[in-house]
């Protein structure tokens, strides 16, 4: 009877001086199965695996493998066990090829110190070939995709002859079709009796893929369901606490004037010689959202960067509220009303070693009202911290003087949302917005987008996400390799359609004017 | 109304914000002192090492630095101040150019051509003191800028170029002060170059009557060297400048989408620090601390590269380059008077040296004393659940680097 559990967490519970950060929670995970743990940003998700992978001791609580009690004291003895996890944000050699990387800290060696990598490839391609990890072994971790580098990892614990493996949060970094191969690679060694643990918060993964799930809630254990016996609604109401709105509420837009004309632009790629952004032409009108949608890598990071500023642009025009800005500056054209929430917040949004309050500013410190002389005013640029953090409900340890690093993803983005919508500005461009967050914070971040159109403001949307595609935007612009490939109506599109868009299977002429 | 509310809640917070402040001021200054105590234990052991005998005085001399033999006219000590400044000023031209992230290995060249400026105007021109002081700048100025542009232009690694125009400076102003190409400024009888003091009086920075109690190199440059540092603590924390420096230096991808432009910034930075760094040699040469010696062609000033150790020390703090400065003085000081008959006056060289390399671990020691003082005030903790959410993922990760 033990034994059907080859994991079992009991009663674990966790405390930090002044927080519990586990209260009692018991997970059991059964030989062969795909478990979720589910849990907003901070329920105490990562501490729970913390524990099982021997970075943190519980404070009570016992951990068994097979039915026997064991110690994990460090993630040696999780190895040992023959546990492995894959984390959210890799650990990878990026100068190693793939096959380097596999093998590191377990080199095979021949005749003393000399390597011999023979017998490892063999494995590794035995490997990839039983569970459909199709990877080059040979390329470097550079030059490969973010989903070819999570197969990579997946092969460094499978290469170990791990079997219980945890997943940490896989998908925020993917595209929708590497998430679809993520699955089923996941079936598949489900199949092959290894077991998973599946962190997330996205409960369309976990309906599709997981047998049962584990949700905490501020550190409190809620429950273990079934997933073939509930539904959404349910498991977001035991991790939230209350009803969660999947669908976007609002009403029919009432598009105005154009507030930004594209005309003809062009974008030379980084990357390669060819242009990412090929001829694009489109206008975005107050009260609107527009999304643009598409496969990562088609184009629309280039384009926003032409249109905010960030890159060059080597043919065409953007007129923004009827004055051209095709040569203008990002400060001219973040002042003439332009705001932009990045796709990268800690590449490009924030200044992580900075205060919240620092950027908070970011945007406006040379405005009169923080600045007198070349002087910072202190007081005002607090005050003006704490308004926004409190209307944004932007939490954070020490409020405006916490270092942003030390926040957590959701509460990040929450203060750039607030910076960038509290300029007040007549274009929002908003890139991936909701990316790795959960439902509570995406259903936050849509109202606004929502009561910013309402409010007459035109929104520029860019995501990847088909299901905030089709909720959020009252037009849809498909961008296929640099191209405007169609002009759709999520109220008059199926998601199969928008696919057929995005995949370049499908394309129309896109009108220049709306 | 508003405002009221806003304001009753900014009261406890800018308290909290006061205190964490002050902690980490601490923290800091107490991991550079156990930095400090350590260096000097190292020192000590050699010492013993060396000459066991006379290690306890030896040791004391060196403790004592410029106070030792402080009734020859105070010469020590008036030698300990009058080289600080300058050392305040290297310290302060790479700790501004960390500020951008940029490692300003440069001083040395920048001060060198400084020297070659503050000679020029107070040798051959006969220019005021205070001119003198805007040319060395001026000169140092130009010396940062090149590799700014470069790095902000074609991002070459300001590393490389700041180490090649130091020797390129040295060298440069060797030939033209040996060869008294721009005038007559080295006299070929000593291997110097004149003496501003007797050649130009005005030229020389002022004693304001320092020189009744100290000697005649005591200048008011500490007092120049001081403000400086001052001006640049208000520059870099409560400027906008200052504030756009800052961000290049975290991260310089979200400055430029906040519409900083990072190139002005870097070249800007690299200006400034240029400028730092020839206004410490004005204040060396136009004191009358010491003269160019353009026959040894051999090493950079010490000055210039004791910058970067001023600044380490420092934790690139300007206000704490004076501290710093005014110890690494000490220290030389006190190694140059050591009796010769047992050690070597590079002691002292040693002892700096280690205590720089001991701040490297300046970081790992503010942690250790962080944890400290934590534990002690545990009960301060709970006061937002929220603080410790996060924080025990920072642990996590800096366990997990201590697993690999």
């Amino acid at each position: 009877m033990n034994n059907e559990y080859i994991i079992e967490m009991l009663n674990i519970t966790k405390e930090f001086p002044g927080i519990r950060a586990n209260d009692n929670v018991t997970l059991q995970l059964k030989k062969g199965e795909i478990h979720a743990l589910l849990g907003e940003n901070g329920a105490g998700k990562s501490t729970l695996m913390s524990i099982l992978f021997g970075l943190y001791q519980p404070t009570s609580g016992i951990i068994k493998k097979n039915g026997v009690e064991v110690k994990i004291n460090n993630p040696n003895d999780a190895n040992a066990l023959n546990i492995g996890m894959v984390h959210q944000h890799f650990k990878l050699v990026e100068c190693f090829t793939v096959l380097e990387n596999i093998i590191l800290g377990v080199e095979p060696t021949a005749a003393g110190p000399f390597l011999s990598t023979k017998d490892a490839r063999a494995k590794v391609m035995d490997l990839s070939q039983k569970y459909g990890l199709s990877v080059n072994p040979d390329a470097l971790i550079s030059d490969i995709t973010v989903g070819m580098q999570q197969r990579t990892e997946i092969l460094k614990m499978l290469y170990r002859d791990n079997d219980i493996l945890i997943f940490d949060e896989p998908t925020a970094v993917l595209t929708p079709q590497e998430i679809e191969e993520l699955m089923k690679i996941m079936k598949n060694l489900a199949k092959e009796g290894k077991s998973i643990l599946f962190i997330t918060h996205k409960l369309n993964e976990i309906m599709e893929v997981s047998d049962r799930c584990t949700i905490l809630r501020k550190g409190k254990y809620m429950g273990t369901v079934d997933i073939a016996n509930t539904n959404k609604e349910e498991l977001s109401r035991l991790m939230v606490g209350r009803d969660v709105k999947f669908e976007v509420d609002k009403d029919e837009a009432k598009p105005k004037e154009s507030v930004l004309k594209i005309k003809n632009m062009t974008v030379p790629s980084k990357v390669h010689k060819n242009n990412a952004v090929k001829n694009v032409s489109f206008n975005v009108r107050a009260g609107e959202i527009v999304c643009i949608a598409g496969i990562d890598g088609n184009g629309q990071t280039e384009f926003v960067h032409a249109l905010t500023g960030l890159e060059k642009m080597s043919e065409g025009h953007i007129e923004f509220k009827g004055v051209d800005i095709s040569h203008s500056s990002i400060r001219e054209r973040s002042k003439s009303g332009m705001s932009h929430i990045p796709e990268d917040r800690h590449k490009h949004g924030l200044v992580l070693d900075y205060t919240l309050e620092q950027n908070m500013v970011l945007q406006r410190y040379w405005e009169p009202q923080f600045q007198k002389a070349g002087f910072i005013k202190n007081g005002a640029v607090r005050d003006y911290a704490l308004k926004l953090i409190d209307q944004y409900d932007v939490r954070s340890g020490q409020g405006p003087v916490t270092t942003v690093r030390s926040m957590s993803g959701g509460n990040q983005q929450k203060a750039i949302i607030a910076r960038e919508i509290d300029k007040d500005p007549d274009l929002l461009v908003a890139v991936q917005p909701t990316r790795g967050l959960d439902v509570g914070a995406i259903e936050y971040i849509h109202k606004q987008l929502v009561a910013q159109r309402d409010k007459g403001k035109a929104v520029l949307l860019v995501s990847l996400e088909l299901e905030e595609v089709m909720n959020v935007s009252d037009r849809i612009l498909v961008m296929y390799e640099g191209e405007l490939v169609g002009q759709l109506d999520p109220k008059q599109i199926t998601v199969q359609e928008l696919g057929l868009y995005m995949a370049g299977a499908k394309r129309d002429e896109v009108p220049a004017e709306v | 109304m508003s405002n009221t509310t806003t304001m009753k809640s900014a009261a406890p917070k800018n308290s909290i914000s006061r205190k964490s402040g002050l902690i980490s001021a601490t923290n800091s200054i107490l991991s550079s002192i156990v930095c400090i105590i350590i260096g000097l234990l190292v020192g000590f052991i050699i010492l013993v090492c060396i000459n066991a005998e006379h290690a306890g005085e030896g040791f004391m001399t060196i403790l004592i630095g410029g106070f030792n033999n402080i009734n020859a006219h105070a010469r020590n000590i008036s030698k300990e101040i009058a080289e600080a400044a300058p050392l305040i000023m290297t310290g302060l031209s790479v700790a501004f150019a960390y500020k951008t992230g940029l490692f300003n290995i440069g001083a040395a060249g920048q001060y060198s051509v400084g020297a070659l400026g503050a000679l020029y105007f107070a040798l051959v021109l006969h220019m005021p003191w205070y001119i003198c002081i805007l040319a060395a700048m001026l000169c140092g100025a130009v010396w940062g800028a090149i590799p700014g542009l470069l790095k902000a232009f074609f991002n070459v690694n300001e590393v490389i170029t700041s180490i090649m125009f130091n020797w390129i400076a040295l060298y440069g102003v060797n030939e033209l002060l040996k060869n008294n190409v721009l005038g007559k400024m080295y006299e070929s009888t000593k291997n110097k170059t004149y003496v501003v003091r007797t050649t130009s009086a005005g030229s020389a920075i002022p004693n304001m009557g320092l020189d009744n109690i100290f000697s005649k190199s005591t200048t008011i440059a500490i007092f120049i060297a001081i403000i400086v540092a001052i001006i640049m603590y208000i520059i870099i924390n409560k400027t906008t400048f200052g504030y756009e420096l800052k961000a290049c230096g975290h991260n310089k991808d979200a400055a430029k989408y906040a519409g900083i432009n990072e190139k002005r910034s870097i070249i800007l930075s690299m200006v400034i620090a240029g400028a730092l760094a020839g206004l410490g040699a004005a204040l060396f040469y136009l004191s009358g601390v010491g003269e160019w010696n353009p026959n040894d062609s051999t090493a950079c000033p010490a000055i210039g590269f004791n910058g970067i150790s001023v600044a380490l020390l420092a934790v690139c703090n300007p206000i704490g380059c004076v501290f710093s400065a005014l110890l690494i003085s000490h220290i030389t000081v006190g190694g140059s008077c050591l009796a010769t008959a047992y050690y070597q006056p590079e002691i002292a060289d040693i002892i700096i040296g280690v205590i720089i390399y001991l701040c490297a671990f300046a970081m790992l020691f503010k942690m250790l004393i962080g944890k400290v003082v934590k534990v002690k005030s545990t009960s301060d903790a709970n006061a937002d659940p929220q603080i410790e959410l996060h924080e025990p993922d920072s642990d996590k990760e800096a366990e997990k680097e201590d697993e690999e």
